[in-house]
């Protein structure tokens, strides 16, 4: 026997398997103990709230004040997939949040709670969870949201692009409120929270494919506090709508056809950014297809139509709003647009994807 | 924004129009060459805003509109490669081939993408040694020059994997096309103002020589279109026949002779045939021998696919002005932008794309 030392061994043993913490893995998806940790470590300190804390495969909530609850629920579900996830104005979390925060708001509802459903790509990093996650939170306590609920799913690489978020809205419609598509009378006033086609062309240029630099930021905003202050200065609005994939031109195409109604539509009231105006007619887009992802559109009868304008240029998210045009019996179902020179043009919905023109 | 919104300003076209509308006595047929031409007319709500003597009728202008359904069906052959990365401009993804489109084809699993340079494509090859990337180089004089770029660009890295699909067409073919048919409608012409930009007007006054009809070349503000409008009429009224330039911030007469100096070192004259028209003798470019490494039909042997054109599709006819998309039986009903049936319908500066976009259905 020499007197080497050995290594202390205390039995054969498998080696200690890797914490991961820097990158998903497939194990985060299992539902086990990865699973658990990712979620002690990464979603419960952001969404800390008496729900999610209960840790049960579903949110029991007790509804605030619930003598008042005489209205209507509203329910909404989004699914967000954006490259990159993070561009300039926002990013997939802020854009999950508001995303389903407005789609509920467009019934006039005040929305309560969310639930978020994540796809993770197996190779993305926690850090960019841990971020997305952030702004989440952020954008969630900026709209009076909680997040009661959740799922994490993972998937191989390759199969998603990084991160994909799937967001769901409870929202509270108080009784008497009437707001819809269809409901765009002869007469209303059409209004535009402020200025168009910012998220689509910040998203373009932040994916570095346009050989152009921009200084367009998302408008990316959750929009219930500006609605709220709509309402209480235009109790009688009829249609409230984000213009969001397919831009204005495509949303007001969609009221109209709902409401068998036609949209006059001045183009010189059109509020579009000087850097998105440079940017499409570079690029041989209309910033009228750009979409839109912190504007509303506003239907209101006349006599509301300037109480709703102010209320809305008073608001953070509302200060460059314009009244573009009036709803009229025809052209039944399309937009017509008075364009710039003065001429007369039909405003058609998105064909299919934006393509660039050649020249 | 400067140098566009004074070349929109309702009040000067207003003043242009009503002299327009003092100036023509008689009906006059008026072809813009170019599809963005058409689109600014039509988005600006202008042929309406025009005399009734006025009739525009809209020419084949569009390279992805005259891009023949055979060069599509050979695109097509060429993307469904494994080993390909096949690029394109973006307006050309829609356009239908006999068996689908560049979308069908990246669903069914090709490698497509758009670029919006063919200088990309270049970079894309560069970055992808081990696999075959082509740019479908369609257009007209417009963006021959950056086509044949790359091919030089390309020869210069030693890029082995980079080829282009060629289809480029040449503007004055076609108008020796449309004015000696015997159908000609067409009194005077609105010259394109981008393809002049590069290749100046040096090559109209042998045209209005020839045919007795003005030319006026013509910018695509509405500021621009009425100026050009204005000029052509002023000339068919007073029965004269010359070029005249209503786009000199752009346009001087000799062009870009850097531009055109490349186009002569690339690309040689060949018959070329146009989606809806047929065949025009010496209307198109092909790469010179010289650059023959460089060309895509070669070098994956799709020269000897063929193929007839819809039946249906009356594009032909409204290429050549005979025709205005709503005389079409299919035109918003079998034929839309989401199905289009023919060309005119595919690209955004298609005539019938316009129309449909537009709401013009008479």
């Amino acid at each position: 026997m020499s007197n080497q030392e050995y290594p202390t061994m205390e039995g054969p043993v498998c080696p200690v398997p890797l914490a991961h913490q820097e990158r998903i893995v497939m194990g985060h998806g299992s539902g086990g103990r990865m699973t658990q940790q990712l979620f002690e470590r990464v979603f419960k300190p952001a969404f800390d709230n008496p729900a999610l804390g209960q840790e049960n495969d579903y949110a029991a909530i007790t509804l605030p004040s619930p003598a008042k609850l005489t209205g209507k629920l509203s329910v909404s579900t989004d699914c967000h997939i954006v490259s990159p996830l993070f561009f300039p104005g926002g990013d997939i979390g802020r854009l999950a949040v508001c995303g389903t925060v407005n789609d509920m708001c467009m019934s006039g509802a005040q929305p309560l709670y969310l639930t978020a459903g994540f796809i993770l790509e197996e190779g993305l990093s926690i850090e960019t969870l841990a971020q997305v996650v952030q702004s989440i939170k952020i954008a969630a306590k900026e709209a009076g949201v909680q997040i009661i609920a959740g799922d994490t799913k993972v998937v191989e690489k390759g199969k998603a692009d990084g991160l994909f978020i799937t967001t769901t809205g409870v929202g509270w419609i108080p009784a008497g409120r009437e707001i819809g598509g269809a409901n765009a009378q002869t007469g209303d006033v059409v209004l535009i929270s402020g200025p168009v086609g910012d998220h689509g062309i910040a998203v373009l240029s932040a994916r570095g494919e346009l050989g152009i630099e921009t200084q367009i930021e998302s408008d990316t905003a959750p929009l219930n506090g500006l609605i709220q202050a709509v309402l209480a200065a235009a109790p009688h609005t009829h249609v409230l709508r984000d213009p969001t994939r397919g831009g204005l031109a495509t949303t007001l195409n969609e009221i109209a056809r709902q409401s068998q109604i036609g949209i006059l539509i001045e183009e010189r009231a059109i509020p579009v950014s000087p850097p998105v105006k440079a940017a499409c007619e570079m690029l041989g887009f209309d910033p009228l297809y750009i979409a839109n992802e912190g504007k509303v559109i506003v239907i209101t009868p006349a006599d509301e139509a300037s109480a709703a304008l102010e209320a809305m240029r008073a608001c953070k998210y509302g200060k460059e709003a314009m009244r573009i045009g009036v709803v009229a019996d025809e052209p039944k179902g399309r937009v017509l647009l008075k364009t710039l020179i003065g001429g007369n043009r039909i405003l058609d919905v998105l064909a299919g994807e934006i393509l660039p023109r050649i020249c | 924004m400067q140098f566009v919104d004074e070349f929109r300003d309702k009040q000067l076209v207003h003043n242009v129009l009503d002299e327009i509308r003092r100036t023509v006595t008689r009906p006059w047929v008026i072809m813009e060459i170019c599809g963005g031409q058409t689109h600014a007319f039509l988005h600006y709500g202008l042929d309406q805003m025009l005399p009734p003597e006025i009739e525009l009728v809209h020419g084949p202008g569009c390279p992805v509109c005259v891009t023949s359904l055979e060069l599509i069906d050979r695109a097509l052959a060429i993307a469904a490669r494994p080993d390909v990365i096949f690029t394109s401009f973006g307006d050309m993804l829609r356009v239908p081939g006999s068996t689908g489109d560049l979308f069908s084809a990246r669903a069914a699993g090709a490698q497509v993408r758009v670029v919006y340079s063919p200088l990309d494509a270049v970079k894309i090859a560069a970055e992808n040694p081990d696999k075959e990337v082509v740019f479908f180089a369609i257009g007209f004089e417009t963006t021959g020059p950056v086509n044949a770029m790359s091919v030089i660009q390309a020869q210069a890295m030693g890029l082995k994997n980079f080829s282009v699909l060629v289809s480029q067409v040449c503007v004055p073919p076609a108008m020796h096309a449309i004015l000696s048919s015997p159908l000609n409608r067409v009194q005077g012409f609105l010259a394109a103002g981008h393809v002049s930009t590069v290749m100046g007007y040096w090559e109209y006054p042998p045209i209005t020589e020839q045919y007795k009809i003005p030319i006026v070349v013509t910018g695509f503000e509405p500021l621009d279109l009425m100026q050009g409008i204005l000029l052509t009429v002023r000339q068919l009224e007073k029965g004269t026949h010359e070029v005249q330039n209503a786009y000199p911030r752009a346009v001087t007469y000799e062009g870009n002779k850097a531009a055109q100096a490349i186009l002569q070192k690339v690309y040689e004259s060949c018959d070329r045939n146009w989606r809806g028209i047929g065949k025009i003798p010496m209307s198109g470019w092909k790469l010179r021998d010289a650059y023959r490494d460089f060309d895509a039909e070669k070098r994956f042997k799709v020269s000897d696919i063929k193929t007839k054109e819809s039946e249906i599709c009356i594009s032909g006819l409204i290429l050549q002005g005979l025709k205005k998309p709503p005389e079409c039986p299919a035109f918003g009903m079998l034929c839309t932008p989401q199905n289009p049936l023919g060309a005119t319908m595919v690209s955004s500066e298609g005539a019938c794309a316009a129309y449909y976009r537009y709401g013009r259905t008479a």
